[in-house]
């Protein structure tokens, strides 16, 4: 019982209230410290030179200048991060993008890095540093990075997954592909069929603080590391398998981190910093500006996806298929895959087969961003789901109903689901007012489901209890959107105290075993997962505890409602023992209590998504607004609904930023050419209504509340929810994102 | 780099600090001063993470000298609240949860402050554009406004009772 | 770098011209901090004008205003009067950027600047505005489309100041207005702008000026938008002529923000929209 994950209905106390955040009072008032808020005595300032080019061979690189500026302490190059990766292609791509190896392959890639004593001491010496380029064609465009005649990137990139192995080296570095039934057969029973091809552009996650970090070397080959990260963990093995350490070696320690969504889940300049430091002696501080998160951190895709859907008359889809050709950036990535499994997973389809290229180009490399890959594929999908039900005449939601994933439903991209939301939440649609609401001139409406997977993986805890029973829960999952708080309701409700008693920490990677990093929306479900095993387990050291201290047997005694109960009728002479009496006496009965958890969270709940948006289009000038939407959304069990509705909104507004204004701009010669705020117009306040929230809880089996992930999902349907309002709205269907006002305008003229 | 010495009053206290001509007064009250509630988002003035008044206006700290600091008087988050008492729009932007990542929450109390002292009943909108110099990526901003919209409220109330 | 901040124009002004260096006038500072933080300016010299008590001031009324150089956006805004009757210009100062902008940027600040999409430059051209231009030893007065000569360059000498903008008497039955269009509904800069300022008598429009801006080297002065309109009650037919010559005369790039396309058909979309909203604000009824 104690370490089942199975979900039972239980009656909470503390789950699924709104309690104060315990994070709140420090970043209100401004003490809350985060990737560049760090200080260490002697600290250097770290700076790093970027390649101007889109890809270019280094012919040389002369730093002696640099070196001699009074003030510098280190300069590095690619030659003071030997090469310790022994064959592992994937690490030394990594080495490679934190620091050019003899080529830049987009524009931003690190090339030389120097720790100054100040900030102008470093950029100064900076501009000392000459590098001899030899300038290379360059693709950055998904499209036509896969044409026969496209500049090759790597000449040891072959495709995997295609049949014979193809012996020439080219950008597209793997083919998947996911389905079952015959697709062919399928369509040639459809009555109608729709065909179209998407393009989206690449945007970023644009968390608001730069990626930053405090990094403290020493000669012995030990250090430790301050940093902004989604997984200090993963980050600390990287940067120790870089470097060539001992991982045990390295502490690193995660400071607030001021949003990630996915981008800072990978490593960028954090072996840059501590090589700087190891060569100075001396901590070095590097903080990127903000036009080098943009040029040279882990945007998402831009992509390229055909998607054919084939329904007959009563409004059954019989055949889908999608081809997904992603973007991945200057190295190999696995992003189209996931594009392809995502694409038709919210449907009960009996015939349906996607495909995904995954296509090198120079860029920088691509991270995740909030259920990364699926907003693209799900913006294809659904716009033409729209397509077919207005080709049937069919309402859209309906269209949608009868076709949805229900339990029992074999996924599109293999397994069978078991008890699931996409019906409900269409369900919920059907019955909302937002879709009754009368919509004036030039509004339309607009309506999008979307899916994400969840992940739990490895993950690790500790509860320890103070002398005064309060308790710390010890996560090694990153706090991204009120983590701590819902963990702490968690750990309460487990051993029935309040609230208040608990208090959730992020350990570093000395205190506790091996996390995975906050990614896959899995931090309160597999750390709250862990976090309920853990103090169940702690539970059980009470009541030996209690035992002792009563002398009777463990047997006898029982845990309830935060007291060490003594059972029968022989044991009434006993008062029950609170946490803190328990507490106050651990040294005379067997030493202080904590529970501890280590395992695989297995078995994160998919979640399903169905969005409600209306527009209104400025016909003159394509300027197009959301005026009102609506997010319905399985949370399976919401801990903190708070922080659901958060997660939802969150989500909802960057899926919004990225279907209208959001892209990358490339010049044509390959350099970006909006790397900041300014022109990289992701959503202000008055871009945006108040977005409204509906949480529907479909118990996910296999979490002993029945928590789902949250967090990536709501990001999923927004680009079609926005274009197909904007379909309903003035009758242009848009099939490349983000939908610009020149890109509706010229639609409009197109129209006309 | 020649630099200035520049005595200036920061959240009413008197701050005195040497920097170089062409340093930020971001960089300045971070690095010099130890008040690392200021934020760098961007250094371009156009996310508001690094909020503060200068002498009552609401400005961008990245887009200001140090040293025009001299003889100026600063506000930043640090001094909001009373002591051990929050400002009330502290205290909402906890209890309506409009917050997540956090950092960009500083220049949103900051920004917020200034609006409520011009405009005590703001609508919706108002409030919208007035804080549409603050970017925050995590909210989507639903409960943000609606955190000002009860702080408003709150202080509205408030002032009613003192005239009474 | 040395940071100066004198107490007079003409010292600014003998200031700028002894630097042998690269001299810039610090107002705002929204601009140039930018650029210099982007490595895009290293300037030997900075010559603040803040403290100058003659460029932090708006004085005037109906027969004319003064607006100084260090005048913030946020003080034009809550200027009592300068609003009442030149809202266009008021309107134009305060979309630059944000409210934290506003507390620095200024109307002399975005014309020296010299981008093409600056959005007061329209408005104070459409308004028929003059710049006061302080050197070293003499002083001139110029129109404000006269400034600027080119994306990031302006004909003012090395030791001249703009120390203020003079906005001409205002007519009875006068109206402006400016309107930008961007992406997004704040933090962004004009795609395009237009600006028309006219004064009607009995409904008919007796002299108008219209300009647009992000559509040109410079912001422009169209002269064939204002005839369309002159003379007219602003009917339709008006209005569609003042939209052709308005995106007659654009000369665009393409760039990340817009096309040539968007630009010159929009350009036509918003003077059409800011002539009518200074047609009603010049008591004008269509």
């Amino acid at each position: 019982m104690t370490d089942s994950t199975s979900f039972t209905n239980q009656k909470f106390k503390v789950i699924g209230q709104r309690v104060r955040r315990q994070d709140g009072m420090d970043k209100v008032t401004g003490r809350a410290k985060y990737g560049a808020d760090a200080v260490a005595p002697g600290q250097l300032v770290g700076v790093i030179l970027r390649s101007p080019h889109a890809h270019a061979k280094i012919k040389k690189i002369d730093t002696s200048r640099a070196e001699k500026l009074k003030g510098v302490k280190a300069v590095i190059t690619s030659k003071d991060l030997p090469d310790y990766t022994n064959g592992n292609r994937d690490l030394l791509s990594m080495l490679e993008n934190c620091m050019a190896r003899g080529r830049a392959l987009y524009d931003g890639h690190a090339v030389a890095a120097i720790a100054a004593v100040d900030a102008s001491t470093a950029r100064k010496a900076l501009k000392l540093i000459k590098v001899d380029y030899k300038i290379l064609p360059h693709v950055t465009d998904v499209d036509a990075a896969m044409q026969e005649d496209a500049p090759v990137i790597h000449d040891w990139v072959r495709t995997i997954g295609v049949e014979p192995a193809p012996s020439k080296a080219s950008n597209v570095s793997m083919r998947s592909e996911f389905g079952h039934g015959d697709v062919d057969a399928g369509f040639a029973k459809a009555d109608v069929i729709i065909e179209k091809s998407y393009k989206t552009e690449q945007t970023h996650q644009g968390y608001i603080e730069p990626h930053a970090c405090l990094a403290s070397m020493s000669p012995d080959g030990s250090g430790e590391l301050w940093v902004t990260t989604q997984g200090h963990f993963a980050y600390r093995n990287w940067c120790a398998q870089l470097l060539g350490l001992d991982m045990s070696k390295l502490k690193v320690t995660s400071s607030e981190i001021g949003g990630g969504f996915g981008g800072k889940t990978h490593i960028w300049m954090e072996p840059i910093a501590l090589a700087l430091s190891r060569k100075a002696n001396r901590p070095v501080k590097l903080v990127m500006s903000r036009e080098e998160v943009f040029r040279a951190s882990g945007p998402t895709s831009s992509t390229s996806i055909d998607v054919k859907i084939g329904a007959t008359k009563d409004g059954r889809i019989v055949a889908a298929t999608s081809e997904c050709r992603y973007q991945g950036g200057a190295f190999p990535g696995a992003w189209a895959v996931i594009g392809a499994m995502t694409s038709f997973a919210c449907y009960d389809l009996e015939n349906v087969k996607t495909v995904g290229y995954e296509v090198v180009c120079n860029r920088p490399k691509v991270a995740a961003y909030r259920a990364p890959s699926a907003p693209m594929a799900s913006f294809a999908t659904e716009s033409t789901v729209d397509l077919v039900a207005e080709a049937l005449g069919m309402d859209p939601v309906d269209f949608r109903i009868l076709n949805a994933a229900k339990e029992g439903t074999r996924a599109s991209y293999g397994p069978t689901y078991g008890p699931i939301g996409i019906g409900p939440t269409l369900e919920a649609v059907k019955k909302h007012p937002h879709m009754r609401a009368k919509l004036k001139k030039n509004q339309g409406r607009g309506m999008a489901c979307g899916f994400w997977f969840n992940f739990g993986g490895q993950t690790s805890c500790t509860i320890n209890v103070a002398a005064d029973g309060t308790v710390n829960l010890s996560v090694g999952t990153i706090d991204v959107g009120g983590s701590r708080s819902s963990l702490s309701m968690i750990c309460a409700e487990e051993l029935g105290i309040s609230y208040e008693q608990v208090r959730t920490h992020i350990g570093d990677t000395a205190a506790l075993a091996h996390n995975d990093m906050t990614d896959g929306s899995r931090g309160t479900f597999a750390s709250g997962m862990a976090a309920i095993i853990a103090a169940r387990r702690t539970k059980e050291v009470l009541k030996l505890r209690a035992a002792t201290a009563w002398e009777i047997p463990v047997e006898d005694v029982d845990w309830q409602a935060g007291y060490a109960v003594a059972l029968g009728d022989k044991h009434s002479n006993l008062e029950p023992l609170s946490l803190a009496d328990i507490a106050a006496n651990t040294e005379n009965t067997g030493g202080p209590v904590a529970g501890h958890n280590e395992f695989v969270a297995d078995g994160a709940g998919v979640s399903f998504a169905s969005h409600i948006c209306d527009v209104e289009v400025d016909p003159e000038t394509g300027s197009t607004r959301v005026i009102r939407y609506t997010v319905i959304q399985d949370a399976g069990k919401a801990i903190h609904p708070d922080y659901v509705e958060g997660q939802f909104q969150g989500g909802a507004a960057q899926g919004i930023g990225w279907a209208l204004n959001e892209e990358y701009i490339y010049g044509e010669d390959g350099r970006l050419q909006n790397p900041g705020f300014l022109d990289y117009r992701i959503p202000v306040c008055s871009d945006l209504p108040f977005i409204d929230t509906q949480i529907l809880e479909i118990p996910n089996p296999n979490h002993p509340y029945g928590v789902r992930g949250v967090g990536e999902t709501s990001i999923v349907p927004p680009l079609a929810a926005v274009g197909n309002a904007v379909s309903n709205a003035v009758g242009v269907r848009m099939t490349h994102v983000p939908m610009s006002p020149p890109r509706i305008l010229a639609a409009l003229e197109a129209e006309a | 780099m020649s630099g200035a010495h520049v005595s200036t009053t920061i959240n009413g206290d008197a701050v005195q600090f040497a920097c170089p001509n062409d340093e930020s007064l971001l960089d300045a009250l971070r690095n010099r001063v130890g008040l690392t509630g200021v934020k760098e988002g961007c250094g371009t003035g156009d996310c508001g993470a690094c909020s503060i008044t200068l002498d009552g206006r609401l400005v961008c700290s990245c887009l200001v000298l140090g040293v025009e600091a001299d003889g100026k008087e600063i506000g930043t988050v640090e001094g909001l609240a009373d002591g051990d008492k929050l400002h009330p729009l502290q205290e909402n932007f906890i209890k309506h949860a409009a917050l997540q990542c956090g950092i960009c929450t500083p220049g949103f109390l900051v920004a917020a402050k200034v609006l409520l002292e011009r405009n005590p009943d703001p609508t919706e909108q108002e409030i919208r554009y007035a804080l549409a110099g603050n970017l925050c990526r995590c909210t989507g901003y639903d409960k943000i406004v609606r955190a000002v919209q009860a702080t408003a409220k709150d202080l509205r109330k408030k002032s009613k009772k003192k005239s009474r | 770098m040395r940071y100066e901040a004198p107490n007079t124009t003409k010292a600014a002004a003998t200031l700028l011209a002894a630097e042998k260096g690269k001299a810039f006038v610090l107002a705002g500072g929204t601009d140039l901090l930018v650029r210099m933080k982007a490595g895009m300016l290293e300037p030997d010299l900075l010559v603040d004008i803040k403290q100058i008590d003659k460029m932090r001031t708006i004085a005037g009324n109906s027969t004319g205003f003064t607006i100084g150089a260090a005048v913030p956006g946020v003080e034009i805004g809550e200027h009592k009067t300068l609003g009442k009757l030149w809202p266009g210009v008021v309107e134009a100062a305060q979309l630059i950027g944000s409210d934290q902008v506003q507390g620095r940027c200024t109307i002399v600040g975005n014309l020296c600047n010299a981008s093409p999409a600056a959005d007061t430059v329209p408005a104070l051209i459409a308004a028929g505005a003059k710049a006061v231009v302080v050197g070293k030893d003499k002083r001139r007065t110029m129109a404000v489309e006269k400034i600027v000569t080119g994306p990031g360059s302006t004909s003012l000498t090395k030791s001249e100041i703009i120390e203020s903008i003079k906005l001409p008497k205002r007519d009875r039955n006068s109206g402006d207005a400016y309107l930008r269009f961007i992406p997004r509904t704040e933090m962004d800069i004009a795609v395009v702008g237009a600006a028309v300022n006219l004064t009607v008598s009995r409904g008919v429009i007796k002299s108008a000026r219209v300009a647009l801006g992000a559509v040109a080297p410079t912001a422009l002065l169209v002269k064939e938008a204002a005839d369309a309109i002159i003379g007219s009650k602003l009917d339709d037919a008006s209005l569609e002529r003042l939209a052709a010559a308005c995106s007659a005369a654009c000369n665009p790039i393409d760039d990340k923000r817009g096309t040539i396309h968007y630009r010159t058909k929009v350009a036509g979309v918003l003077g059409r929209r800011a002539a009518t909203i200074a047609y009603e604000r010049a008591g004008g009824k269509r």
